[in-house]
C-alpha cells in the first residue's frame, strides 16, 4: 500500500525500448469473438436486471462469466491465460482496480486476476474494457472448462523439454466456447507441464497434460485424469503414457465426452471427474476413452502447420547475448547481503546466460496473500516494460514473475521493487503462503484465513529464521472447498465450524509438486487462539528433528507424526 | 404453435401423440416406447414420425431405424444437465442422423447457439414470446474456435 507514495519516482522512468511481445497476440478472430461475447454478456445481464432471466439462469451464465455475488458484492474472475500478461494488460487491470473496484486486485492460485468489490451493472464495461486489452473473463467459474494453467516459468527454464505455451494456447482455444462441454456436472481444469519439475500441480488437476519424450526421442504427452484438490482431494492418474501431438485435441475431447455423458450430476459433491474415474475404475475409464477417442481422430488432427503457427507468437525475445559479461552483479552480490539474499530466494536461474527470471513477492508481511494495489500494478508494468520485455507472469503460489531480467539490471529491479513492499525476500519459504479469501470475503468459509496468515507473519517476524526453515509451503483454506490447497501444503490448514466458533485443522506432509501427497492430519483442529502457536512448534520440531540440510517435507516423512503431536497437543 | 427451425421461425407441424392415444393421419411425434412396439403401423401411417426422446432413452436401441425417422425431440430434464448436447452431437458425428433435432424442454434461449453449433437444428421454448431473441442469438457468434 506503499505504493502510491513511490509512483512519481517511478514516473521518472524513462521508456528507453517499447518491447515487442513474445506472448499470443489476438487475431482479427480472438479479437472478435471477445468483442461479440461482451454485446453478448451484456445483453444477458441487462434481461437479467429487467426480470427476463431468473436468478438460477443468470447464475449459470454469469459465472461462466466469471461473476460469482459474494459476501459484499459480486466477486469478477479475470482470466490470465497460463499466467502471461503484458504490461499493457496489467495497467489495465490497475484502471479496473482503481475505478471499479477499491483499489486493488487479487492474484489467485490458478493464474486468473479477482476484483472483490465490482457493481454488477458495470460488469459489462469492465468486460468491455479488458476486450480493449486481449482480457476477459470467460469461463473462469461455473461448471465449464476454465483456464488452462501452466509452468510460470514456462520457455526460460533450464529442464523443460520444450516451451509448453503453445500447447497451452491450442487447448485455449479449443477450450473458449466449445458449445458441447458448457454444462459439465462440474468444473474442469487443465494445466500443462513440460519440465522435469511440475510447478503447476498438474497431478491435481481434472486434466495433467505433461510434455514428454519416448524412446524414439519423439516429443508428445503424458496424460494424467482424475486429479483435484476440494473436500475429496485425489493424486491423477496416468490414462495415457505417450499421445502424439497431433491427437492432444482428439483425446481431451474423448475425455470431456465420457466426462459430459457418464459424470455424477446427482451430487455435486460427486460431480468432479475424480469421482467418475474412481467409481467406474481406470481400466473402463480408460477403454471408454479410447474406443470414443478411436472414433474421431482422424478428423480432428492438429497440422505440424498449426503447432508451427502458434508456437511462432513465443519465440525468445532479443537477449543481450553478452548478457553474462557484465561484473556489476558479482560487486553487488558481494558487497550487499540483503540483496544476495533476495537473489537466493527470489530469482531463479534462467536458461540464457547473463539473465534471472524474478519474482515479484505479493507476500509481504503486512498485506493479504496474492493482493496487489492499482499504483503496484501501474508501478510493476513499467517494471516489466524496463526490464523484462513488457512482459509478466502469475505463479500458482499468488505471485508474480518477471521471467527475463539482466544480471546487470538486478540491483536496480531490486531496489525499485524493495521501494514498493514488493521485494519480501521469502519466495517458498514459510511466509509465502497461499491463503484464500475466508471469511473477510467469502459466504461459504467456517473460519478467518487472511488475519492467520498475518499472525503467522508476525509470529516470524526474523527472516534469517525463517531462511534457515527453507523450503516450506503453508496452505490456508477458510473451508473444505480448498480453494488455497490446504490438503497439499507441507503444512495445511484448514478452517472448520464447531457450533459457530472458528476451529482449525492441521496436516502435514503434503505435496502438489513430483511427489505428490496429500498430508495427514495431525490431531483434533486447535482453537483460533491456538493456531498461530501450533505453526510455530511445528517449525520448532523441524529445526530439533531436521538432519543437516534436510528439508521440512522430508523430515516430516521421515519422523512421522508423533514428534510433532507430541509437542503441540503438550499442554492438553 | 410455432418454433425455430433451420433459422426461421415456422409453424410447428407436428402434434404430440400420447401413448393412449389412437393413430391419426398428419405429422405425429411418439414416445421411444411406442415407437418400438408399433414401428410398422406408425411408419406406414399417412404423415411424417418424430420420436420424442427423454434423458434416459437409449438412441442404440434405434440406431438403425434413424434413416425413417423424420425429427428426434431432445426433452432436456433441466438447462444445467448437459448431457444432451454430446448426444446431439453423437447423434449427428456417429450415428450420421440426417433429420430434425429438435429441442424442448427446461432449456434456455441462451443456450440456443451453442445448440445450434452441434447439430440441434430445431427449437421449440416455452415462452413462444423469446423466439425472436432466440432466433438473434444464433447469431451472437460469428466465428468460433472449434
Ligand atoms: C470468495 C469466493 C470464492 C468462492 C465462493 C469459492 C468457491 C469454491 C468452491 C465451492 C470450491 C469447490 C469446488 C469443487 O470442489 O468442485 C472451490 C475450489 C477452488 N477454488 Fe475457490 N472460491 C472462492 C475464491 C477462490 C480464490 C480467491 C481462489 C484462489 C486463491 C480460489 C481457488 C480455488 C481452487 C484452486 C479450488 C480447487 C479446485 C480443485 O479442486 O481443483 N477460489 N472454490
Ligand atoms: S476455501 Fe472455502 S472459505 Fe476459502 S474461498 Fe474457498 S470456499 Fe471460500
Amino acid at each position: 500500500m506503499a505504493c502510491s507514495i513511490l509512483l512519481f519516482i517511478l514516473s521518472y522512468r524513462v521508456y528507453t525500448r517499447i518491447p515487442t511481445l513474445c506472448m499470443y497476440q489476438y487475431n482479427d478472430n480472438d479479437q472478435t469473438i471477445i468483442e461479440e461475447r461482451v454485446v453478448q454478456f451484456r445483453g444477458q445481464t441487462e434481461r437479467f436486471l429487467k426480470g427476463e432471466l431468473n436468478e438460477d439462469q443468470f447464475r449459470a451464465l454469469r459465472l461462466m462469466n466469471g461473476l460469482y455475488i459474494q459476501t459484499h458484492a459480486p466477486m469478477l474472475r479475470v482470466a490470465g491465460p497460463y499466467g502471461l500478461i503484458s504490461a499493457k494488460q496489467l495497467r489495465k487491470l490497475g484502471d479496473i482496480a482503481k475505478n471499479y473496484d477499491k483499489g486493488y486486485a487479487h492474484f489467485t492460485t490458478r493464474q486468473n486476476i479477482q476484483f472483490n468489490w465490482p457493481e454488477l451493472a458495470k460488469v459489462p464495461d469492465i468486460l468491455a474494457e479488458l476486450a480493449t486489452v486481449q482480457m476477459h473473463a470467460v469461463q473462469t467459474s461455473g461448471n465449464c472448462l476454465r483456464n488452462t494453467t501452466t509452468d510460470h516459468l514456462a520457455g526460460v527454464c533450464k529442464d523443460e523439454i520444450e516451451d509448453p505455451r503453445p500447447t497451452c494456447e491450442i487447448i485455449r482455444q479449443w477450450t473458449t466456447f466449445h458449445p458441447e462441454f458448457a454444462y459439465l456436472p462440474r468444473k474442469f481444469k487443465i494445466a500443462v507441464s513440460a519440465s522435469a519439475q511440475d510447478r503447476a500441480a498438474t497431478q491435481f488437476h481434472d486434466i495433467g497434460v505433461h510434455i514428454v519424450k519416448n524412446a524414439a526421442g519423439e516429443i508428445g504427452y503424458r496424460i494424467l485424469v482424475g486429479g483435484g484438490l476440494g473436500r475429496t482431494p485425489i493424486i491423477g492418474e496416468e490414462i495415457r503414457p505417450f499421445l502424439e501431438k497431433k491427437h492432444l485435441l482428439s483425446y481431451l475431447e474423448a475425455i470431456l465426452r465420457i466426462y459430459n455423458l457418464y459424470g455424477r450430476r446427482d451430487n455435486k459433491y460427486k460431480a468432479r471427474i475424480k469421482i467418475l474415474v474412481k467409481e467406474t475404475g481406470m481400466e473402463t475409464f480408460r477403454q471408454q476413452v479410447e474406443a470414443e477417442w478411436n472414433a474421431i481422430k482422424d478428423g480432428m488432427e492438429l497440422s505440424d502447420a498449426r503447432f508451427a503457427e502458434i508456437k511462432a507468437h513465443f519465440t525468445d525475445p532479443a537477449y543481450d547475448k553478452n548478457a553474462a559479461a557484465d561484473t556489476s552483479f558479482a560487486a553487488h552480490l558481494e558487497q550487499n547481503s540483503a540483496f544476495a539474499t533476495w537473489i537466493k530466494f527470489n530469482t531463479k536461474e534462467h536458461k540464457m546466460d547473463g539473465y534471472r527470471a524474478v519474482f515479484v513477492s505479493l507476500k509481504a508481511p503486512d498485506s493479504p496473500p496474492g493482493d496487489i494495489t492499482d499504483a503496484c500494478l501501474y508501478a510493476v508494468a513499467d517494471l516489466a516494460d524496463e526490464y523484462s520485455f513488457g512482459e509478466v507472469r502469475s505463479t500458482h503460489r499468488q505471485n508474480l514473475v518477471l521471467a527475463d531480467v539482466k544480471q546487470a539490471d538486478l540491483y536496480a529491479l531490486w531496489q525499485k521493487l524493495s521501494a514498493l513492499k514488493l521485494a519480501t525476500a521469502n519466495i517458498g519459504t514459510a511466509t509465502d503462503i497461499i491463503c484464500c479469501p475466508g471469511l473477510d470475503f467469502c459466504a461459504l468459509a467456517n473460519a478467518g484465513s487472511i488475519d492467520v496468515v498475518k499472525e503467522i507473519n508476525q509470529a516470524l517476524d526474523d527472516i534469517d529464521y525463517i531462511h534457515d526453515l527453507g523450503d516450506i509451503k503453508i496452505n490456508i483454506s477458510g473451508c473444505m472447498n480448498g480453494c488455497a490447497h490446504q490438503s497439499v501444503g507441507h503444512i495445511g490448514i484448514l478452517g472448520v465450524d464447531k457450533k459457530g466458533v472458528e476451529w482449525y485443522q492441521i496436516t502435514l506432509g503434503g505435496s502438489s509438486e513430483n511427489e505428490a501427497a496429500i498430508g495427514d492430519r495431525l490431531g483434533p483442529s486447535v482453537a483460533r487462539d491456538e493456531i498461530v502457536p501450533a505453526i510455530t512448534t511445528i517449525l520448532e520440531v523441524y529445526t530439533e528433528q531436521r538432519q543437516e540440510e534436510e528439508s521440512f517435507l522430508t523430515t516430516v516423512k521421515r519422523v512421522g507424526m508423533t514428534p510433532f503431536k507430541e509437542k503441540v497437543y503438550a499442554n492438553h | 404453435m410455432q418454433i425455430i427451425k433451420d433459422k426461421q421461425i415456422v409453424e410447428n407441424t407436428y402434434r404430440y401423440l400420447a401413448d393412449d392415444e389412437s393413430l391419426s393421419n398428419g405429422n405425429i411425434t411418439v414416445s421411444l416406447a411406442r415407437w418400438l412396439q408399433e414401428k410398422a403401423q406408425l411408419l406406414s401411417h399417412n404423415g411424417q414420425v418424430g420420436l420424442r426422446l427423454t434423458i434416459e432413452d437409449d438412441v442404440t436401441l434405434i440406431a438403425d431405424d434413424l434413416n425413417k425417422i423424420a425429427l428426434l425431440e431432445l426433452n432436456f430434464p433441466a438447462f444445467t444437465d448437459g448431457r444432451l448436447f454430446s448426444r446431439a452431437k453423437l447423434l449427428r458425428i456417429r450415428f450420421g442422423y440426417q433429420g430434425e433435432i429438435r429441442a424442448v424442454g427446461n432449456f434456455m434461449l441462451d443456450q440456443v447457439f451453442y445448440l445450434s453449433k452441434i447439430g440441434v437444428n430445431a427449437f421449440h421454448l416455452n415462452n413462444e414470446e423469446q423466439l425472436p431473441v432466440a432466433l438473434a442469438t444464433l447469431d451472437d457468434f460469428s466465428i468460433s474456435y472449434q
